[in-house]
């Protein structure tokens, strides 16, 4: 167990590596600068400027100083924001993001497992077929014309929510629902499969002839092996609720880490999108360790390698 | 680890006895009775067509030409899904919105197939340190964040059309390596290789003319569910400025140019969305129906 942890910790070192160096060389090798605006600036300002970055180094030592920082933790000074530290700013970022990404994991499970169970003891019947194309639909309408749509509905139409801003519960509610409604869909036919699969085997025949109650049989002795397709998917979901999230704060409108990521793109500040991209990377490297730990916890017969 | 298509456990067995039916036609058999996959096909083939011949198309309207006097008005007569704020039809950009958001998912599928067809077939056939290499490559590109690399490629380099291929067809081929490479590794060993080999074909030959061609199946499976994961990335790239710049417009930025005056001008971003939604959902019918069709014994539930 501790020996996989630490093998697969090790791995995370050559693609951390991977993505640093090509993004490093992506933001470098484009044209254009950061301190490139409509104004003209004097050239011993520029200079100036460019010493004060370290930009006017040979670029294989720019590029050793990277990663020699990275590795300390050290993303440097925002060059748009010269008085915020980049891991300040993700921080900050991270903060809103991860509780509307975790908002929306824990609602498109709580959810979409349900929904799943009751499709799959339902087989072939009116409340499947319900389901079913609920889900289908769900997973054909992208979040950001979903998000609108939900806008346009409930806040401008019904006054029930804010239409965007982060303050207060009640603007959490429709970024949560935007968010999750593509995950509620596929984790509801993950959910599905599973429990059909599982529905049919040995050892809930026997529980059924032991004279259990359906809903025991189901809930406790089905449901925990059946749910296995949608731990695997937490993690590839996870990581999609990371990126999903990055045009659900531009829509609403929230401080998040993908809004920081865009803007940062925009002004071309390249210690923040960096640090922003070696951020994510490493959090989902993370999180897909966490799954396959969880994947092992619930089904014993998974072997760790 | 990722859901992907599992490669099915045996692929077009030749039939020994009985009337002898290709696993294509077989295919199609199976394809027809299933009503809602061969709807969205003939949803999806009227659609592209459409958006295809659109300028050549009288009743469709010049999706450039402003109307500032007219501003944007709801659905009429003379305007099927109203006007834009500038004045423009939006039915006719709805349309030429298509053209683009579909030609991006057809070359980005494309792009992907070629790249990974190729890699997967060579790994596979080669086996051994070669293929081990080559999936070592395959493994680690996929733990890479690859739409923050995209959005960063996009952002820095020129947003032309062509980075837009290249960045959606090379984020796909992963997937499509790997299948394929899964899909050789069984076929290899199979006794229609060995006997082209006894006749003395090259590993070309061999790869070119029996192997790849018996992977078709898993392959137009997984393309057809690959087109509407491009226009998807398409869109959403867009939608956050970084995909199709203007004067093209793709459904994604019609989507955003509508929710940015969303509260008094709600057509704008209901008929693109709904042409975007209706599309992406036609494909995933007929990409579920195609499996079903294609690979009876593969009854996974994949995307």
């Amino acid at each position: 167990m501790i020996t996989f942890i630490l093998r697969r910790l090790l791995a995370f070192v050559p693609t951390l590596w991977l993505i640093a160096t090509l993004s490093f060389f992506i933001v470098r090798l484009a044209p254009g600068g950061p301190f490139q605006s409509e104004k003209a600036i004097p050239p011993a300002a520029k200079a100036q400027l460019l010493h004060t970055y370290g930009l006017d180094r040979p670029l294989a030592e720019q590029y050793g100083r990277f990663l020699w920082n990275t590795v300390r933790g050290d993303f440097g000074v925002s060059y748009r924001y010269p008085n915020r530290r980049v891991s300040e700013i993700i921080g900050d970022g991270f903060r809103v993001s991860a509780e509307l990404g975790a908002w929306a994991l824990l609602f498109a499970v709580l959810v979409g497992v349900p929904l799943g169970v009751i499709a799959a003891v339902r087989q072939n019947r009116a409340e499947d077929y319900a389901v079913m194309g609920i889900a289908l639909a769900g997973v054909s309408v992208p979040s950001f014309v979903l998000a609108p749509v939900l806008v346009l509905v409930f806040s401008l139409t019904l006054f029930w929510f804010p239409p965007a801003l982060w303050s207060g519960p009640s603007s959490r509610v429709l970024p949560v629902l935007a968010l999750s409604a593509a995950y509620i869909s596929f984790i509801a036919r993950l959910a599905r499969a599973g429990m059909l699969e599982v529905l049919h085997m040995d050892f809930v025949r026997t529980a059924r002839a032991k004279g259990l109650a359906e809903v025991v049989v189901v809930v406790k002795h089905a449901l925990p092996i059946g749910i296995l397709p949608v731990v695997s998917y937490l993690g590839p979901a996870a990581a999609r609720v990371v990126t999903g999230s990055i045009v659900i704060e531009q829509v609403f409108s929230i401080p998040g880490l993908g809004r920081q990521l865009v803007g940062a793109a925009f002004n071309r500040d390249y210690t923040l999108v960096l640090g922003v991209v070696l951020f994510y990377a490493g959090l989902l490297l993370v999180l897909n360790l966490l799954v396959d730990l969880a994947y092992a916890w619930l089904d014993p017969r998974v072997e760790l390698s | 680890m990722s859901i992907g298509l599992s490669p099915p456990a045996t692929v077009a067995q030749p039939e020994s006895a009985g009337p002898v039916r290709s696993l294509w036609s077989d295919a199609w058999r199976r394809l027809r009775r299933n009503r809602a996959a061969l709807a969205a096909g003939v949803f999806l083939l009227f659609m592209c067509t459409f958006a295809a011949l659109a300028p050549w198309i009288p009743l469709v309207q010049d999706p450039t030409a402003q109307n500032l006097a007219l501003g944007a008005t709801p659905p009429t007569w003379a305007h099927w899904f109203g006007t834009d704020d500038l004045g423009r039809d939006l039915f006719a950009r709805v349309l030429y919105g298509g053209r683009i958001s579909m030609l991006v998912g057809i070359v980005g599928t494309l792009v992907s197939l070629v790249v990974g067809v190729t890699w997967g077939a060579i790994a596979g056939y080669a086996g051994g340190r070669t293929d081990e290499a080559m999936m070592r490559v395959v493994d680690v590109l996929y733990s890479l964040p690859y739409l923050f690399l995209v959005i960063v490629l996009l952002v820095f380099f020129s947003r032309s059309l062509l980075m837009l291929f290249v960045a959606l067809g090379l984020v796909q081929w992963l997937t499509m390596a790997r299948i394929v490479r899964g899909q050789v590794l069984s076929l290899k060993s199979q006794m229609f290789v060995e006997a082209a080999r006894a006749l003395g074909a090259g590993d070309a030959a061999i790869l070119g003319r029996h192997i790849v061609p018996n992977t078709l199946g898993p392959v137009i499976v997984y393309a057809t569910l690959t087109i509407p994961a491009v226009v998807l990335q398409e869109a959403f790239l867009s939608f956050l400025g970084l995909g199709v710049q203007p004067p093209d417009a793709s459904w994604g930025t019609l989507v955003a140019d509508g929710a940015r005056v969303l509260a008094l001008f709600p057509w704008m971003v209901v008929f693109p969305g709904l042409a975007l939604s209706l599309t992406l959902l036609a494909f995933n019918f007929l990409g579920d129906g195609l499996r079903d069709a294609l690979d009876p014994q593969d009854h996974s539930d994949v995307n």
